[in-house]
């Protein structure tokens, strides 16, 4: 299936919040979504979830014969694949891109950084070493693949046993897990990847973008480092000029948020090796809640409402009572009648902001700076509302409602020299700006 | 729940059809087989063996039935074929014997001719624009379709554009094929939306809870902030308030409304008001 077209509107609707730092889930800049991190009754399965985005990581091994140029060290081997039910754009055979770029970071992550001890993975030198596998399967694709997969395979390599192995002479034995108990591997390190999506040319970032945010993004930065704050991978793509000092301030946030991530990994490693020891049960189907269709259930989504509190008590304070709202219409002449807020003329107003004169007074000014810390596009309209409004198409500048019987009375004049009336006294500030005969 | 799957299932082992009327409102699963209210005395306690006699045989009295959605007919039974809640409407106009439909709940949609639903405008090619719904395929829109359009003058919709529109054929066999105008050609509503705003996804049955008349949860966010918004049945549903920080409140309260008792909604909303 082909990927849903992102539409103008919401591309602006993105690019405008992420001007005024707002997230649709409700995030701070650098806030990464709930992570969430579940094992399996295998050694080696593990689920992490970050948010919607999940990823599920299998280790497996094998003996198997080195390679010629390596013949005392071990063979890793990573492969990340992205599941047709992650996404409906991925189709067998369509992500090649996206696949080859994951897969590639993902192995100059893991294999370069020496996170493993390959040497202690042979056996017996030139001859059998271990393979250790590394699957990480994408279930669902809501943003920031990359993160995900890197937490999800450090996990599950820390995870796994591999089966113990005694060499006596020319003798090895391999034992079976009921003999001896399996071995962990040895991992020098933790190496988590952490992505930054730039918007504007870079004047914006954003930690942990979601699907969404990653359709906007201009480019993405991904650093991964480890506790020690050794950077292990660095790679920027999308072809976006990029500041040292961004750069340098997007290494320290990496340092901040992998110590989160591998405080996180550290305290499940050992709940799930707790419950193991003391006999509990544990696996996917006790650490996944069942989610049922029905259930009235769900995370809890960090809306901010502070900024509207904020915002309300500035113009409540200077406000004055909003004019009511009528439900039933208003019936001025036969054929004309008005229903909804406050029964005054804005058949001025207009979508565009631009193409209204500002004719405010020194009153206005006040008005308009009270207001402008909230809204930013729409103060111009605001000011207008109580001054005559020219509007550039129309060849009337005012609206002539006829009434059988009397004479024609200009109904915007009147209104409007009512409010300039009433401005120097109350200085109305409106919280609408935009007005629109019926709501 | 599990009670009434418990006793569908031993009815569908049990091989008996039901009777539609004796299961509204239950949930009834794909396969099961329902009979209509006239079909009920003759499959009654006389179908082990003696059926009286009417002297009227060759005579039934029909009547017409409307199978909605999640209903098949078969032979003289519907089959049911989404899982879901039985519903009933009894026929607003006298005659007929109402519409039957099952309440099931998913978040693909499959275009159903004479739904209102939000299109992405992918493609302009030549005469026709093409329209990205949700479906299988795109829908094909002649910029004829819309109000005031003629052949030199051409509505002003760009590629990325949101439109708001009605399907006028839409099958499984074919391409289907919205317009913006109803069949006296005045528009009705329909359209390009505007540019700001913002266009967000819900299940198809959170939406037709928020079109039924008299949603409540729809007149509580009308006396929040003053709003528009357009509800497509495709699951899609664009809102746009004052401020960005509002049109995300909205966002994201419809799209918990899914989950929400109505207590809950009304905690929010509450807390929204005060704020």
């Amino acid at each position: 299936m082909k990927e849903t077209p992102l539409s103008n509107c919401e591309r602006r609707f993105l690019l405008r919040a992420i001007e005024e730092k707002k997230r649709l889930d409700g995030r701070q800049t650098y806030d990464y979504r709930s992570i969430k991190i579940s094992f399996g009754t295998d050694y080696g399965c593990c689920i992490v979830e970050l948010g919607k985005t999940r990823v599920l990581g299998q280790v497996s091994c094998e003996l198997v014969s080195p390679k010629l140029n390596r013949a005392t060290e071990g063979i890793l081997f990573f492969n990340l694949e992205l599941s047709q039910m992650a996404a409906p754009a991925f189709e067998p055979g369509r992500q090649s891109d996206l696949l080859v770029k994951l897969n590639r970071l993902l192995e100059r992550c893991l294999r370069n950084s020496k996170c493993i001890d390959t040497e202690s993975l042979c056996v017996v030198a030139g001859e059998k070493v271990w393979q250790i596998r590394v699957d990480l399967h994408l279930l669902n694709h809501d943003g920031n693949i990359i993160d995900a997969a890197s937490i999800a395979a450090i996990v599950a390599l820390c995870h796994f046993r591999r089966p113990d192995v005694s060499v006596q002479g020319d003798e090895v034995t391999l034992y079976t897990p009921e003999e001896r108990a399996p071995v962990p591997l040895s991992i020098h390190h933790m190496p988590i990847c952490v992505s930054f999506a730039f918007f504007q040319q870079g004047t914006f970032l954003l930690v942990d973008p979601s699907e969404r945010e990653e359709r906007v993004m201009d480019g993405l930065l991904v650093i991964a480092m480890n506790k020690h704050r050794e950077i292990c991978t660095l790679q920027s793509s999308g072809g976006i000029m990029l500041l040292n000092e961004q750069v340098l301030r997007c290494s320290k946030i990496a340092g901040v948020k992998v110590a989160e991530i591998t405080e996180l990994i550290q305290k499940a490693l050992e709940n799930d090796e707790k419950v193991r020891k003391e006999g509990g049960k544990f696996g996917f189907a006790e650490s996944i809640a069942n989610h049922r269709i029905t259930a009235f259930r769900m995370e809890k989504a960090p809306v901010d409402t502070s900024d509207v509190e904020e915002k309300a008590e500035e113009i409540i304070a200077e406000a004055a009572p909003p004019p009511e709202v009528v439900s039933n219409p208003v019936l001025w002449t036969p054929g004309t009648a008005q229903i909804g807020e406050g029964i005054e003329n804005s058949w001025g107003d207009l979508e565009d902001s631009e193409k209204e004169e500002e004719g405010g007074g020194s009153d206005e000014a006040i008005v308009l700076d009270s207001v402008r810390v909230a809204t930013d596009v729409d103060v111009p309209s605001a000011g207008s509302r109580d001054a005559p409004i020219v509007l550039s198409d129309s060849e009337e500048e005012d609206m002539i409602i006829l009434e059988p019987g009397k004479s024609p009375r200009k109904v915007r004049t009147q209104t409007i020299s009512a409010k300039q009336e009433k401005a120097p006294s109350k200085k109305p500030v409106k919280k609408r700006k935009k007005k629109r005969p019926a709501n | 729940m599990t009670e009434t799957a418990v006793v569908a299932a031993e009815c569908l082992a049990g091989g008996r059809a039901r009777a539609a009327r004796s299961v509204l409102g239950q949930v009834v699963l794909p396969g099961e087989e329902l009979l209509l209210p006239e079909q009920e005395d003759a499959e009654g306690p006389g179908s082990a063996g003696e059926r009286p006699l009417s002297l009227n045989a060759g005579v039934r009295s029909r009547v017409r039935v409307v199978c909605g959605p999640g209903l098949r007919r078969c032979g003289d039974r519907l089959l049911v074929t989404k899982c879901g809640r039985l519903r009933h409407k009894e026929p607003s106009g006298g005659g007929g014997g109402g519409v039957y439909w099952v309440d099931s709940q998913q978040k693909r949609y499959v275009p159903v001719k004479g739904d209102h639903v939000i299109g992405i405008v992918t493609a302009k090619s030549g005469d026709i624009f093409k329209v990205d719904v949700g479906g299988s395929e795109p829908a094909s829109l002649s910029y004829l379709a819309f109000e005031g359009a003629t052949k030199r003058n051409r509505p002003n919709v760009q590629v990325g554009d949101l439109i708001y529109g009605q399907f006028v054929v839409a099958n499984k066999d074919m391409e289907p094929e919205m317009v913006c105008i109803d069949s006296c050609g005045r528009a009705n509503g329909m359209g390009v939306i505007g540019q700001d705003g913002l266009l967000f996804k819900v299940t198809l049955g959170l939406i037709r809870k928020l079109l039924a008349p008299n949603c409540e949860i729809l007149q509580e966010l009308g006396k929040l902030y003053p709003l528009e918004i357009v509800f497509g049945m495709n699951g899609r549903i664009w809102v746009k308030a004052k401020t960005i920080q509002q049109t995300l409140i909205l966002a994201n309260v419809l799209e918990a409304c899914e989950h929400m008792t109505s207590d809950q909604r009304k905690q929010i909303f509450s807390r929204l008001a005060e704020s």
